[in-house]
């Protein structure tokens, strides 16, 4: 019964984003309101049809219906309530149901808020999100049916994958996701502005903060994996250039070139070209990424399900890019720029040279992501690049990056006198300098370390020599300092926001840094009353316990640390799930802000005797997350609607 | 020089760059995917491989006191005997597949810096006999843990 109603329900809003596509793009073709108006209704249906199938499986969910293929797969009679409910989005036919849900949500409120604005390019902009939400709806109908029977209906699910019992996965892929269909947006209405021919600046205003929100939902997505790879994961790192991290990261450094490269186009009418093609490239990576991690093209430790979704994903991909690219070469001569280059040394070359990296990193990623393709097709032999290929590459790219994060937005724009330049830069460069030779007197022998600590104080003072500036500005007018300074991140949120999510990457490149430079961690086996020491603290194996939990049962090693004084006992297991093949490691840590110690327990003997630990110390990692908050407060800052515009 | 021509300049020097640390990147850490067949073949000293295969029943060393962790890895035509230095992970057992990064030894064994295992979100219909295995684990950890 459910089956069938969530079958017929996914067919109907297929059928109508189908109606709806075709309706709004002759509409707009010909003017005729009545059309786009039916578009908007079906728009709605479909809207209705997804969230009342996504309300469906999580009520299967919720009332353990295990006659559904999909619920039977990933819950059981002991998932936890809470589980049970992100259980929809832990395997692939809920992540399609999620992301189509959130691409009609992201319809509705591009009809609520473009309708009466942009009456040009919105019947364009509509009909291809309508689009692009078929394709979701299709996959679903055909290639990963949430809806599918179980028969017999056993009497218990199989339960969810045990590493995704954690808040951290019921946010990241909702945050991931959000991010990715975000950029659709942007991306529609880059369509409509080629279809349409007003290739100006209309298109990018209108979606300019549709844009900062796709970007902030990725960056929270990235993130929360991070997190949760360090908490649950149990390698007691947070990134590992996996494909699966990879396929995530390439839309984010391309959406990121495109955040800054409208700012050039809205202030000197250049890039028009380049903006287009960067948002094309960035909706293309978020496709290109799902058909990478569900294809099985290249092996990834995360092993998502595969099956023929790859191929519709990669046969979507190859129209989207034809249609997108036949269209800009269509409009080639509206593209042209009409601003000019001043300088070498102005804002303009400074953001542009901010884009050829940033696109220079996503090539790099996709370049060491796709080698084992590459290599085979070429030479017949498999060959990968690991982590070190990664980091090798990216270290110089992301450090310039950050360099310019310091000169982009304080540089004149056109032409930087030198009386410009030593201005703004003087003391931000005299201050890296003595931070460099600070962290060389403390003991900092790595020069990486020490070259990446230098810059981030510059920046860090062109951030505060800007602020000082503008609130000295105000206080000048009469302000008061607090007043002054709200009202700077208030009437200037884009700016200031902008700032804050620069300051957020500095804090995570100091704890980037930080954990690569100074981590150690150790291996040992202990017995009983046994102890073992790493970096001034001290771990005494105290035994091992047993408890049962709903869904699975636990062995728990009991470890009293110290360092000169008792931190308490840390208690790290090992989960055995009955469907499971293999016991799952349970971290347990203690978060500092110079560092976390962190320990895995291995293997153990059953009679509680002996237990094998890995500990790490990992340095500064704490930054990355406390930058991470940093960052989306920033973003969220900047999403505000601009006083300017209003006042 | 005009300013097109410093850009273009410009250009090409970051395109050169970058070509370079991509070649020496790739140069540097390229893994070879290799069957053990294929690594018995012809196996290079120093080089890095990437093994997989199937630990074979009964070839299973693990000496927790000295951390020492030795089997053998089988593609059903040639074996590997493989050694590594810590725990073996939690998806690792006799009869399973395994994939390990490391290189060959002159010694005349894989020495492995990496023990993979896959994870997977599959459906996998419960196994009798792990099934057994499981609650009798329970009752070893009950009776006799602590």
């Amino acid at each position: 019964m459910t089956a069938d109603v969530g079958f017929g329900m996914t067919i109907v809003a297929l059928v109508l984003a189908l109606y709806g596509g075709v309706v709004a793009a002759v509409g707009a073709r010909t003017g005729r309101a009545a059309l786009v108006e039916s578009a908007q209704h079906a728009a709605l249906g479909v809207f209705t049809l997804v969230t009342a199938c996504f309300a469906l499986l999580a009520y299967a969910f919720l009332t353990f219906d295990f006659s559904i293929r999909y619920v039977a797969s990933n819950t059981n009679l002991g998932t936890p309530f809470y589980y049970r409910i992100t259980g929809v989005w832990g395997a692939l036919e809920g992540s399609i149901i999620l992301w189509a849900w959130m691409l009609a949500l992201y319809t509705l409120i591009l009809i609520v808020r473009h309708r009466e604005g942009a009456r040009e390019l919105y019947p364009w902009a509509l009909a291809t999100m309508l689009g692009i939400l078929a394709f979701f709806l299709l996959v679903m109908s055909v290639a990963a049916p949430p809806f599918q029977r179980q028969l017999p209906v056993p009497a218990n699910g199989r339960g969810l994958n045990p590493l995704l019992e954690d808040t951290g996965m019921i946010t990241h892929p909702v945050a991931l996701y959000l991010g990715f269909t975000g950029f659709t947006v942007p991306f529609a209405f880059a369509m409509a502005a080629l279809a349409t021919g007003r290739v100006g600046d209309t298109w990018l205003v209108l979606t300019r903060r549709w844009t900062i929100v796709a970007w902030y939902f990725l960056s929270l997505g990235l993130l929360i994996g991070g997190w949760w790879s360090y908490h649950v994961l149990g390698w007691g790192g947070y990134w590992a250039w996996d494909p699966v991290e990879n396929a995530a990261f390439m839309p984010w450094l391309t959406g990121t070139a495109f955040l800054h490269s409208v700012m050039i186009q809205e202030r000197r009418r250049m890039l028009k070209l380049w903006n287009i093609v960067l948002v094309i490239l960035t909706f293309g990576l978020t496709l290109f990424g799902t058909f990478l991690t569900r294809s099985g093209v290249i092996a990834s430790v995360h092993a998502f399900t595969q099956g023929s979704i790859g191929m519709l994903f990669l046969g979507f991909l190859a129209l989207v890019m034809l249609t997108a690219l036949g269209l800009v070469a269509w409009r080639w001569d509206a593209l042209r720029s009409q601003g000019n280059l001043d300088s070498v040394v102005s804002r303009e070359s400074a953001f542009l040279l901010n884009n050829v990296l940033l696109v220079a990193a996503a090539f790099t990623v996709f370049f060491g992501t796709v080698f084992p393709l590459l290599s085979e097709a070429v030479r017949g032999v498999k060959v990968s690049v690991g982590a070190p290929f990664f980091n090798q590459v990216n270290v110089p790219l992301f450090l310039s990056l950050i360099f310019l994060m310091g000169v982009g937005p304080l540089i004149a724009w056109r032409r930087a006198s030198l009386e410009n330049l030593k201005r703004n830069f003087l003391w931000p460069v005299v201050l890296g300098i003595v931070a460099a030779a600070i962290a060389f007197a403390l003991g900092v022998r790595s020069a990486l370390a020490a070259l990446t600590f230098a810059t981030t104080v510059f920046v860090a003072a062109t951030i505060a020599v800007d602020v000082v500036r503008a609130t000295r500005a105000r206080l000048r007018v009469g302000e008061r300092l607090l007043p002054a300074v709200g009202g700077l991140l208030r009437r200037h949120n884009r700016r200031y926001g902008g700032f804050v999510v620069h300051l957020g990457i500095l804090i995570i490149a100091l704890g980037v840094t930080g954990s690569h430079a100074w981590s150690v961690q150790t291996e040992t086996t202990l017995k009983r009353g046994e102890s073992t020491e790493l970096a001034g603290y001290r771990l005494r194996f105290e035994g091992l316990s047993a408890a049962e939990e709903s869904n699975h049962f636990k062995v728990v090693g009991a470890f009293t640390v110290t360092n000169g004084r008792a931190l308490g006992t840390l208690q790290p297991a090992k989960k055995f799930y009955p469907q499971e093949q293999a016991p799952i490691a349970y971290v347990d840590y203690r978060l500092g802000l110079k560092e976390d110690i962190y320990v895995v327990l291995g293997d153990f003997a059953r009679d509680g005797s002996q237990a094998t630990i890995k500990v790490q110390v990992n340095r500064l990692v704490s930054w990355i997350w406390i930058g991470g908050v940093v960052l989306t407060l920033g973003a969220l800052l900047a999403i505000l609607p601009d006083r300017r515009e209003t006042a | 020089m005009n300013r097109r021509g410093k850009f273009i300049v410009g250009g090409a020097v970051i395109a050169a760059a970058l070509a370079y640390m991509i070649y020496a990147g790739v140069t540097q850490s390229a893994v070879y995917f290799v069957t053990p067949a294929e690594l018995r073949a012809a196996a290079m000293p120093g080089k890095a491989y990437r093994l997989g295969g199937m630990v074979v029943p009964g070839s299973l060393k693990w000496n927790p006191h000295a951390l020492d962790l030795s089997f053998t890895l089988s593609d059903g035509t040639a074996t590997v005997p493989v050694r590594h230095k810590g725990t073996p992970p939690d998806l690792f057992g006799e009869g399973r597949g395994a994939v390990v990064e490391g290189s060959w030894s002159s010694e005349g064994y894989f020495r492995a810096s990496l023990i993979m295992a896959k994870h997977s979100e599959e459906y996998k219909a419960p196994h009798d006999k792990n099934q057994a295995g499981y609650q009798e684990l329970i009752k070893t950890l009950k009776g006799e843990g602590r």
